[in-house]
């Protein structure tokens, strides 16, 4: 902590340098400049070392109960320990680390298989869900089915997934495309339904066509719920991949965690639940990065209320 | 009062044309609900807006003005009924009738520029450098010249409502229909807005129909007032008010504006008081 409020000051006084113009007014830092800039006020913050330091305390707990004093039950877990011995080594003991083909074999037919269930489900979905927010027909023919199959737990599906589809691949992106798909779909509709009524008046009374309202008032004001979306879908995405491949799979990180408990080695196990985890986190930051491009009003209407 | 310097001075030159229609509320009637528990909002409502004035509608809260202009607008059909415009039945939305609505409904996912160019955009009727000259100039007219490019989130609330003028002007509209359109400001903001929607309507003359809940700013605006009485609604009192124009602020002091506040103030204090006796 005192360490941080130290850094802090340090670092306030350099960022302060700025440069100025003839005028004696401050120039806009760019490109790499505003780089260095914004990068100096972060870690002029507290948050980063609060983060850290929760962090530490976190892996020091894991590291107490599993390896410091290996409390009962918890001492047949791997620790962090041996877990980084592994993970970092060239030639691991347990066969799984950044050093081996194998680890990014799995990682990248599992990114793959991501990529093409969230796009198919929000190619599909997102349109889906705001006609059926847009006309109340289409929602009438559609949405009581939805409602119907969405809360049918995924895992559900396997068995009909398998009978439907050949091979590993065919259920297993059937699975965590669907899964996807309600949750987008859904947030769609509901994005629809947010937008105030006097939006479609102004313009109607400005003489837009239908398409026009939909290009322009549905689209856009459904945006924010749709991106919100999007992220909780990628996110069901990756839960329900996890599970196919722990059923029905021949590679994959969920295949990896259950080829590593089938075969008593528990390392891999959790290497590959913190790889899930760190990917898991990556891409449902890129999808809030793309709506934050794409809605700088929303941006802007967050940042004027304090957020 | 500099702000309204400013603002005077930018208007001199004259961007929107003198067009304007009468419009006619005839036997007017609207109900909610199902038929057996049925609530009648408008009765027989028959209003004249002669054209080129500024008709203002009062009435207590809640008594049913806003659907009357939704009515208007086009956005509701009266059970029975008309509204003519010129004389010809509207048959809904549309661009001869600009609609300035409560709070505001600037769309919020474009900029004030992209507001104002919206409908002639939409519509076809007006594109390229000659649309992007027009909109810059009337949005200088309103005093918004620097904030062109800002998101309606980046205003002021006055400011948005001149936004919301410049977007509805910018149509060529032959009525204007102001649902309070300045409610939600400051007394201060709301007071400037009033001298320059005044202005404004003085050089154009088109046919406005401004609906508020407020004595002084009815008064204050009106060339006609039209008193509505509690639900369901009908029309109670239509007032000349002959102040001259054009008006500035001191003339709400005058003995002559005290008269008509005081009669209008008569007439709608016994029917929000029915309305407040309903409530208990």
């Amino acid at each position: 902590m005192a360490m941080g409020i130290a850094l802090r000051m340090g670092i306030d006084m350099s960022a302060n340098s700025s440069t100025t113009n003839q005028n004696g007014k401050i120039i806009a830092p760019q490109g790499f400049d505003l780089f260095v800039y914004k990068t100096k006020k972060y870690l002029g913050q507290l948050d980063p070392y609060l983060t850290l330091m929760g962090i530490g305390l976190w892996l020091f707990a894991y590291w107490v109960l599993c390896e410091g004093l290996q409390i009962w039950r918890f001492d047949k877990l791997p620790g962090p320990v041996a877990i980084s011995k592994d993970w970092f080594a060239v030639d691991p003991f347990q066969g799984i680390s950044i050093f081996t083909q194998e680890y990014y074999d799995h990682i990248i037919v599992s990114c793959r298989r991501i990529l093409i269930a969230f796009g198919i489900a929000t190619a599909f979905g997102v349109p889906l869900g705001l006609f059926m927010g847009w006309s109340r027909t289409i929602r009438d023919y559609i949405f009581p089915i939805i409602e119907v199959l969405r809360p049918i737990p995924i895992l559900a599906w396997v068995p009909l997934s398998i009978l439907l589809l050949p091979g590993f691949e065919g259920p297993v992106l059937f699975l965590a495309t669907l899964a996807s798909f309600f949750v987008t779909t859904l947030n769609a509709m509901l994005g629809v339904d947010s937008i105030d009524e006097e939006y479609f008046r102004a313009a109607g009374c400005l003489g837009s066509s239908r398409w026009d309202v939909f290009k322009n008032v549905v689209v856009p004001g459904a945006l924010p719920f749709i991106f919100t979306g999007l992220q909780i879908s990628i996110g069901v995405a990756w839960f329900s991949l996890v599970a196919a491949e722990m059923v029905s799979g021949d590679l994959g990180l969920g295949y990896l965690i259950v080829d590593a408990y089938m075969n008593n080695v528990t390392v891999p196990m959790v290497i590959a639940m913190i790889t899930l985890g760190f990917i898991g986190y990556f891409s449902s930051a890129m999808v809030r990065m793309l709506g934050n491009k794409l809605m700088a009003w929303h941006v802007k209407e967050l940042s004027q209320q304090g957020r | 009062m500099a702000v309204k310097q400013t603002l005077k001075s930018k208007s001199t030159k004259k961007v929107v044309p003198n067009d304007a229609s009468s419009v006619t509320l005839r036997n007017v009637s609207k109900s909610y609900g199902e038929v057996w528990l049925s609530d009648d909002v408008l009765k027989d409502v028959t209003i004249e807006f002669p054209a080129g004035e500024l008709t203002v509608i009062v009435g207590p809260s809640g008594c049913g003005k806003s659907t009357l202009v939704n009515i208007m607008a086009g956005f509701e059909t009266p059970d029975s009924g008309e509204v003519l415009i010129d004389n010809k039945p509207i048959t809904g939305p549309a661009k001869d009738r600009m609609v300035v609505f409560q709070e505001t409904a600037l769309i919020p996912w474009q900029t004030t520029y992209e507001n104002v160019v919206f409908g002639p955009k939409m519509r076809g009727d007006k594109s390229g450098q000659a649309l992007k000259d027009e909109a810059e100039a009337l949005l200088v007219k309103v005093g918004l010249g620097e904030f062109i490019h800002k998101y309606p989130i980046q205003l002021s609330g006055g400011m948005q409502r001149r936004a919301e003028l410049a977007r509805a002007l910018i149509n060529e509209p032959t009525v204007m229909i102001m649902d309070e359109p300045f409610r939600g400001l400051d007394a201060m903001s709301r007071s400037l807005m009033q001298e320059f929607f005044l202005d404004l309507f003085e050089e154009n003359k088109k046919t406005n129909i401004f609906v508020t809940s407020e004595i002084d700013e009815a008064i204050f605006l009106a060339d006609n007032l039209v008193v509505l009485s509690n639900k369901p609604t009908t029309v109670q009192t239509v007032m000349n008010i002959k102040l001259p124009r054009p008006r500035d602020y001191k003339m709400l002091t005058t003995e002559q504006a005290f008269k008509y506040k005081k009669k209008a103030m008569e007439l709608l204090h016994d029917e929000a008081m029915k309305s407040f006796a309903v409530l208990k």
